[in-house]
């Protein structure tokens, strides 16, 4: 009851604050361009639209849902308290724990709306244009938009734990300034170079799979380009997805634990905090 | 079981610095206690203890049958808590802000919205909170503190940044709650405007609880000087009344007043000098120590204290 409460607070909040107007609107913009640019170098004949805008959309996600996630979620806490509103609060019957999950639900909430509409949008053009739509490619973007969201959640509670340990805004920000360059474009580059110097002499596929694993961004790729055979094709990871033996369930098992772990981590590092 | 706070034995250190050391009292159900000393001397460190913001570093809290530290949290229901600096947050409106915590408090929002217009917000209520003044934050602050029928007010600096025909409005509105059985805390600077409204003072220096009782209590241990002023006619500028006594510090004030400083077991034995000598005494005031007098005799006394 009490986290619903807050839950729904921090939506009426971000209403009022228009980050859902925001958000909607970037990811709506963004998502348009890409399904009418993108597919302009291909044509529209006979290739199917969606799959392309499924490959070009989740690229995109990669770098914008953690950023946003980040951004509403890295003050969560420590701007509360620096406010001062967070005194009051844990002055009511409530538990921080409470709090806490309260606030995921209503961050997540605000979006899961931000990205279903913003991607939705780019669906309804597409499909008001006449572009052909099949069952396959809505699967596909369904699924994409649904991890989206799932990704959105990791970074919301990333957000929490670096927000739950640090002192003031200013650090918060930076610290996550530097998680989302870490493992949206460091990660990657490193990991290229890492396995294009050891040419497959040490690194085993099951250690691939795990440094995979190990960064939330790269599951959710593996989700969205090599889960759909009708997607990987476009994307140019037909063989990656041959040759790995991360599945789905696998991999969406690994977004899940990324996003409960650092909330549980949040919320202990939270409980134990004196103001 | 009256007791509604009890404290024993608390110490909060914060690294070297001891916020509050060794503090035991107990707050009964109908007191009205005034918590009072300087910036630092631990009042706030105390309520946030009571709220199980902070942890004890030794020693034990109770509050409505909860250990706060524990994070037990089920009376805080029955329990209003206004901070020092109070802030909300600014995107809501005031009546949306007051429903928010109505509702986890469990209290009818209708019922906290009319607490709105007890503190005078009512018309201000639809407006966002960030366009709101000092004093209207505060009174918010009082109407949120006041949800729920609490049996425990916490009240931190509740009266700064308000008008005088509120903080008259606020006191009657405390006055009437501890009569109806709770417990109101609060802390003030503001010693003279509390004197006739408290039961108890609580006096805190450097973290010690250094003086703890009603003010007649307080000033029977303080053994302060009462002054009694009389009014004679008849006398020179500069000379004494007969009957002033030697062994008492007597003034002269303005024209035709005597001051003189009498110990409390002599008041009325100066005041029969006085008038028994028939002639010329027009006035009497006599002027207990106030507790502003009391509260820096206090300080005073446990400065010297090794």
């Amino acid at each position: 009851m009490n986290v619903l409460i807050i839950a729904a607070k921090e939506i009426h909040q971000a209403i009022r604050n228009r980050w859902v107007l925001a958000a909607t609107l970037l990811l709506a913009g963004l998502a348009l361009s890409l399904s009418f640019l993108g597919s302009a170098p291909i044509g529209n004949v006979g290739v199917r639209t969606l799959d392309v805008v499924v490959v070009s959309l989740s690229s995109l996600t990669i770098f914008l849902v953690p950023l946003i996630a980040l951004l509403i979620s890295h003050d969560a806490i420590v701007g509360e308290m620096e406010r001062g509103t967070m005194l009051l609060l844990l002055s009511y019957p409530v538990a921080r724990w409470q709090v806490l999950l309260g606030k995921f639900l209503g961050h997540l909430a605000v979006l899961a709306f931000a990205t279903c509409l913003g991607y939705g949008a780019a669906v309804g053009a597409l499909a008001a244009t006449g572009s052909q739509i099949d069952g396959d490619s809505l699967l596909a973007f369904a699924a994409m938009v649904g991890s989206s969201v799932l990704l959105g959640a990791v970074f919301v509670a990333i957000g929490y734990l670096v927000s739950a340990l640090v002192r003031d805004r200013g650090t918060a920000a930076g610290i996550c300034i530097g998680l989302w360059l870490l493992l949206v474009l460091i990660y990657d580059m490193a990991l290229l170079g890492v396995l294009a110097l050891d040419q497959g002499r040490s690194i085993s596929a099951a250690g691939l799979n795990a440094m995979l694993l190990s960064n939330p961004t790269d599951a959710y790729r593996l989700i969205n380009l090599t889960g759909f055979a009708n997607v990987s094709t476009f994307a140019g990871m037909a063989g990656l997805a041959q040759s790995t033996s991360l599945t789905i369930p696998v991999l969406l098992a690994a977004l899940l634990c990324w996003t409960l772990l650092p909330l549980g981590l949040a919320a202990l590092a939270f409980s134990r905090r004196e103001l | 079981m009256t007791s509604t706070v009890r404290i024993s034995g608390v110490t909060k250190s914060y690294g070297q610095i001891k916020a509050v050391r060794d503090a035991s009292f107990t707050l009964d159900r109908g007191e009205l206690v005034a918590l009072i000393g300087h910036n630092g001397a631990g009042k706030t460190t105390l309520m946030k203890l009571m709220l199980g913001l902070i942890r004890p570093t030794s020693g034990a809290i109770e509050v409505l049958g909860d250990n706060p530290a524990a994070g037990e949290f089920a009376g805080r229901r029955q329990l209003g808590y206004l901070p020092e600096n109070v802030s909300f947050d600014p995107a809501l409106t005031g009546r949306e802000t007051q429903a928010f915590y109505a509702r986890l408090k469990r209290e009818p929002v209708a019922r906290g919205l009319e607490l709105l217009d007890a503190v005078g917000l009512g018309a201000a209520g639809r407006r966002r909170v960030s366009t709101y003044s000092k004093g209207m934050r505060q009174r918010l602050g009082l109407a949120q503190a006041l949800l729920g029928q609490p049996r425990v007010l916490l009240l931190d600096e509740p009266t700064t940044g308000l008008d005088p025909e509120l903080r008259q409005t606020f006191y009657d509105i405390i006055a009437r709650l501890a009569a109806a059985g709770a417990t109101v805390l609060l802390s003030s600077h503001a010693l003279t405007e509390l004197e006739e409204r408290t039961g108890r003072v609580i006096i805190m220096n450097r973290g010690i609880k250094v003086a703890d009782g009603s003010i007649d209590e307080l000033r029977r241990l303080a053994r302060l000087s009462t002054r009694i002023r009389l009014k004679v006619a008849g006398l020179a500028p500069s000379e004494m009344p007969p009957w002033a006594p030697q062994d008492a510090t007597c003034r002269r004030l303005n024209g035709h007043i005597v001051e003189i400083d009498a110990a409390p077991e002599r008041k009325i034995e100066l005041l029969h000098r006085a008038t028994a000598a028939g002639n010329a005494v027009e006035d009497v005031d006599v002027v207990p120590p106030t507790l502003d007098e009391l509260y820096a005799h206090f300080l005073r006394q446990s400065e010297q204290a090794p």
